[in-house]
């Protein structure tokens, strides 16, 4: 296991719930918006609530955007993005027009919102199941289809479809996770999901990443 | 798919969850913490705490309670009374809650809505709305009353009026509770849930009424219901969670059954 997981602050979302789950499974955690700390860093979680907008401005301005490419994501450190933390991955989202880290290729887009001229509710607030399209190591004893809590409006739609590990059902089928190399994110809210997130939460703490692309 | 939650709801003042809850033997059931990692472990999908301390002076207790709270359970729980600024919202959210309720001090001043939205995001901010059918005045087209300070006092708007405005103002979840029926056992109020269930895009959380398995069947049926809040049917032990879920996923609803791993 590895001594420390650091939390990246970017002033938004409420990021202690990882914590108090990182707390919960026996792992020692830091919370920062120093970049420097998190280019040093061994084990990365960029959480999130908010918006993509506001979420790439903080960034930018902390100077965090560039160490996250640089130190982090193309350094081969395993780097777990949540919610808002998979979405700013892509190179672009619809949601406040907002340019991104671009560290997995692709741009995010709203779920629509009917189905065959029936209402859909956007956000999706609430549990739904995983299905898991790739065994990946993030998943170790989790069974598929198990529910995970998720809160948002949009959703990451990667370039290579090859980099989604787990697919939701919402209207349209979605990237519920995904991994490349080193760096794995999830649309729900692992932290939040019960027994099933914290044992993926435990996953990534523990779990050898490939450090380049196999 | 989406499942349909199952929210139990926890009254707190001064710090000790107040009403129900007989059953537990190893549980101290005044315990709000106590009494959240249970139903956390028999697999509710969210709780709410119902803060109904008088004082302000005793605020300072509930956020000792939430705090401990988001240390024990690893699923959403959102927490209202008495919330009536952002600043009050902000000491609850950062004390761990995943969302903040508003409810009479939002008839009262609906930009706290707005005001919380903006602060903290929709999804943060559940609008909960006591409604009551056969409204005092003709006016309202609903046929359905908005009430304030615990269903007491009529609070002069019409409940499709006020649920859409909750939506525009930035609500991200809307909790109907039925005056009429709460406390009842006689079920939801099916007609008001569906109505506006169907006419906004947020989810909406049926309260109120919930006496035996098949009403929260209807909730989730006839009543277009997101979640449902539950209240004296878990908290006596007649009906476990789990059990509430089962029975429900065999008819057909889509239920989140938890699985060790």
């Amino acid at each position: 296991m590895v001594s420390i997981i650091t939390i990246v602050d970017y002033k938004a979302g409420n990021l202690t719930s990882v914590a108090r789950a990182l707390e919960h499974l026996g792992q020692r955690w830091e919370i920062t918006d120093q970049p420097e700390r998190v280019a040093r860093a061994e084990r990365v979680i960029l959480p999130g609530v908010g918006a993509a907008g506001s979420t790439m401005e903080n960034l930018n301005r902390l100077g965090m955007a560039d160490v996250l490419r640089r130190d982090v994501a193309a350094a081969g450190k395993p780097f777990l993005g949540i919610c808002i933390g998979i979405q700013v991955l892509l190179d672009y989202s619809d949601e406040d027009s907002a340019r991104c880290l671009g560290i997995v290729p692709g741009h995010v887009v709203r779920y629509q919102s009917s189905l065959d001229g029936r209402p859909l509710k956007v956000p999706q607030i609430g549990w739904n199941r995983v299905r898991q399209v790739r065994q990946h190591p993030l998943f170790a004893g989790v069974p598929d289809d198990t529910h995970f809590y998720f809160v948002n409006s949009y959703y990451p739609v990667p370039d290579d479809p090859a980099v989604t590990i787990g697919t939701g059902d919402y209207g349209v089928s979605f990237t519920a996770a995904l991994a490349r190399r080193n760096i794995v994110a999830t649309q729900f809210h692992l932290e939040k999901s019960g027994a099933a997130g914290l044992r993926l939460l435990d996953n990534f703490c523990k779990c050898e990443l490939p450090q380049f692309e196999a | 798919m989406l499942a349909k939650r199952i929210i139990p709801c926890l009254d707190v003042r001064d710090g000790k969850v107040t009403k129900g809850v007989q059953f537990l033997a190893n549980v101290d059931i005044g315990d709000p913490a106590a009494m959240a990692r249970y139903y956390y472990e028999q697999g509710a999908d969210e709780i709410v705490f119902y803060d109904i301390t008088a004082s302000n002076e005793r605020r300072a207790i509930l956020l000792e309670v939430v705090r401990t709270v988001a240390r024990e359970i690893f699923i959403p729980f959102s927490v209202g009374g008495g919330l009536r600024t952002v600043e009050d919202m902000r000491a609850v959210l950062l004390a761990g809650a995943e969302k903040v309720s508003v409810d009479s001090g939002a008839v009262r001043n609906p930009q706290i809505i707005a005001e919380g939205a903006r602060a903290f995001g929709s999804q943060c901010i559940v609008l909960s709305m006591q409604v009551k059918r056969g409204a005092t005045r003709p006016q309202f087209p609903s046929g359905y009353e908005v009430m304030i300070d615990g269903g007491r006092t009529p609070a002069g708007r019409d409940a499709i009026e006020w649920a859409h405005e909750g939506e525009r103002l930035g609500a991200g979840e809307l909790c109907v509770n039925s005056i009429d029926r709460d406390g009842t056992k006689r079920g939801y109020d099916l007609e008001i849930t569906r109505r506006i269930s169907e006419s906004v895009s947020i989810p909406v959380i049926a309260s109120g009424g919930a006496g035996e398995p098949k009403h929260l069947y209807e909730a989730f049926t006839a009543g277009a219901a997101d979640a449902a809040l539950v209240a004296s049917i878990v908290h006596y032990g007649e009906y476990p969670i789990a059990g509430l879920k089962l029975y429900l996923s065999q008819r057909g609803i889509e239920m989140r059954i938890s699985q060790p791993c």
